[in-house]
């Protein structure tokens, strides 16, 4: 008797009580469709997550120096004499100054942007174009100039779109704007990244900075690939320098990328495995049901030992009988596992306006595909043996 | 063809021990039709059970087609019982969610036969008991009389040596009882081999040879023409009211 006959009496036996059938399948349904959904969305936030990061620049090195005294440092021309040194590996190099300072626009409001000292290469770090005006130039660095430019919310809404050539008060002392940048945020406000304003690093580390040393640096690689690379050299720079790893820090959102993927994945990870639970329940009740299946089956049994069925073909019958049970569950829960997972990326584009697209992965649904056929087989197993265990003339005899 | 030499069956139960087969020998040649007889007890169902290989003797031995089949393992046994044996049973015991095709297919089906020739066969033994164009029905969409003769015909189905029929008239009213004996004897005509087990005299005349059995013994053994004397010396032994209704009955 082949395998094929055994799926053809075990979908019979299924069809004759479609109700229990699928009582006894829905533990497997809910443990399938759960892990399904669960690496749908984990998958989509990876995706979100890993896009975000590309957006903010995955090729972006930072380096921050807190120095080693005043004889052992590495000052602003030693950066930029390393960078045309390995002008194969990087393509920008900014010099980054942070300030915190009240500005006074032409409104005489008071506004607190994030203000960044920055290189003539900040914006092509940053991928930004200009709406209108002009990018700092060298000569501005050089000077010390009071210049600036600004992001979309100065120019659209503090100086209603004509903003270059104006001027604006940073703490109290006027810098002329040079230049706006394009909106990057639909809502330009305040709260938002177009919030800005980027002055020269010389100016900024001389008129707006509590310390008047540069000490943090942006450095970007020409490829993804050349990450770790660029890491390294910038590092074994510093190391001879510094002699110690313990006076600089060189960090990429690379790594920052690697680590939340890592934590991400051991989530989903759990998560799944949470799920996976109810796949055991689920073949718990399904070995529960086979074994009253036996009982009720008992007479059947006898009837086919007496027609010369061996023990093995007994066991077949209901091994294959639970596992198609399961197999059916685990079909049925990737296809209610796929349309969750979309009605969910639907719900949290219409709902949150995050664009977040759960996506079943191939390997999720045949793991779970082939864990629900084996969770069949197992739990089946019990129950079949008992069967062909029976004694055919008690068998016979029971009603 | 049947040759059961010695054969004991005893069953322990704490301090008590039932002979249920003592000592019985019989013979049984090619195309005979045999009908063992015995009330409730008597043992021929331990018997039947013994010559259907359900089970096995205590001690002694049996010789199916001169193959000894009183050691063999439970797997042995139903290779035995789907090769050689045909069961007719007084409930029939048709499979309910089978259909008669099905049904008939079983015992073919477990021999490892390929679909095509399983049908084939199978079509031919639902022709023999002419219930042809009945093989997609259910066995609840047949009468009594049909379904046993849709279990005559999985019995015939895999050409079997012996055909072992346990009471096959008990479930039936007394004429289509009648029709099956008729139909076992015309099996029998055409050279099958037939054991009918049976507690009703009457019904064990449609043989031609009779075995009584009594309290796991052989008591009688011979042409069911001369059954009649002995079954009376034993009624009055025993005052079996069983016995006693000589037109046989359909007690279930």
């Amino acid at each position: 008797m082949s395998i094929w006959q055994c799926f053809i009496m075990a979908f019979k036996s299924l069809s004759t009580s479609k109700m229990r059938s699928l009582l006894t399948m829905l533990g497997i349904i809910i443990g399938v469709g759960a892990v399904i959904v669960i690496m749908a969305l984990g998958n989509g936030m990876t995706v979100y997550m890993n896009d975000s990061f590309a957006a903010m620049g995955t090729t972006n090195i930072s380096v921050n120096i807190s120095g080693r005294g005043s004889s052992r440092t590495v000052d602003v021309d030693d950066m930029y004499e390393f960078y045309d040194e390995n002008s194969d590996l990087f393509n920008y190099i900014s010099p980054t100054v942070s300030a915190m300072a009240q500005v006074r626009g032409e409104d005489n409001e008071i506004y607190t942007p994030s203000i960044m000292g920055v290189s003539e290469q900040y914006l092509d770090i940053k991928d930004y174009d200009l709406s209108s005006g002009e990018n700092i130039r060298y000569l501005d660095i050089a000077q010390n100039k009071k210049v600036c430019v600004v992001g979309a919310f100065y120019d659209h809404t503090v100086y209603s779109g004509n903003a270059v050539g104006q001027n604006i008060k940073i703490n109290g002392e006027n810098y002329l704007i040079i230049g706006a940048v394009e909106e990057q945020d639909d809502k330009t406000d305040e709260n938002s990244i177009d919030n800005f304003i980027y002055v020269p690093y010389s100016t900024a580390a001389r008129y707006l900075a509590r310390n008047t040393t540069i000490s943090s640096y942006t450095l970007v690689v020409n490829s993804d690939e050349n990450v770790s690379q660029g890491i390294k050299t910038i590092k074994n720079r510093l190391y001879e320098t510094f002699n110690s790893d313990d006076y600089y820090n060189v960090s990429s959102l690379t790594e920052i990328l690697d680590i939340m993927n890592e934590m991400m994945d051991t989530m989903i990870l759990i998560l799944a495995a949470i799920a996976a639970i109810s796949l055991v329940v689920g073949g718990i009740g399904i070995m529960n049901i086979m074994l009253v299946s036996v009982t009720e089956r008992t007479r059947e049994i006898g009837i086919r030992k007496a027609l010369g069925a061996k023990g093995k073909h007994i066991r077949t019958q209901f091994v294959v009988e639970a596992a198609t049970t399961s197999a059916l569950g685990g079909i049925i829960g990737i296809l209610t596992g796929i349309g969750l997972s979309t009605a969910v990326s639907k719900l949290l584009q219409a709902a949150m306006e995050v664009d977040i697209t759960a996506i079943p992965t191939a390997t999720s649904i045949f793991v779970s595909f082939g864990i629900s056929v084996a969770i069949g087989i197992i739990f089946g197993y019990l129950p079949a043996n008992k069967a062909a265990k029976l004694n055919p003339i008690e068998a016979l005899r029971h009603d | 063809m049947i040759t059961l030499k010695n054969i004991y069956k005893i069953y322990e139960n704490g301090d008590t021990t039932t002979y249920a087969s003592n000592n019985v020998s019989i013979n049984i040649e090619k195309g005979e039709f045999v009908a063992i007889v015995g009330q409730s007890g008597s043992g021929k169902s331990t018997i039947m059970n013994i010559i259907g290989c359900l089970d096995v003797p205590t001690s002694g031995t049996y010789l199916l087609n001169n193959v000894d089949v009183s050691t063999m393992d439970d797997n042995e046994l139903a290779e035995i019982r789907n090769k050689m044996l045909g069961f007719i049973f007084q409930q029939y015991n048709l499979i309910p969610k089978l259909n008669v095709m099905e049904n008939v297919e079983l015992p073919l089906l477990y021999a490892g036969l390929k679909p095509e020739e399983r049908h084939e066969r199978a079509m031919e033994s639902i022709k023999r008991v002419g219930l042809l164009g009945k093989e997609k029905n259910h066995p609840s969409q047949l009468s009594g009389g049909q379904q046993q003769r849709v279990s005559i015909a999985r019995a015939l189905a895999g050409n079997p040596s012996v055909i072992l029929a346990d009471e096959p008239t008990g479930a039936l009213d007394s004429r289509t009882g009648r029709e099956v004996l008729e139909f076992l004897q015309k099996l029998n005509s055409e050279g099958n081999t037939i054991v009918l087990i049976t507690h009703d005299n009457s019904i064990a005349k449609s043989a031609n040879r009779i075995i009584r059995l009594h309290d796991g013994k052989v008591v009688y053994d011979g042409p069911s023409d001369v059954a009649e004397a002995t079954v009376q010396a034993h009624v009055s032994f025993d005052e079996d009211p069983l016995l006693n209704s000589k037109e046989g009955g359909n007690e279930t």
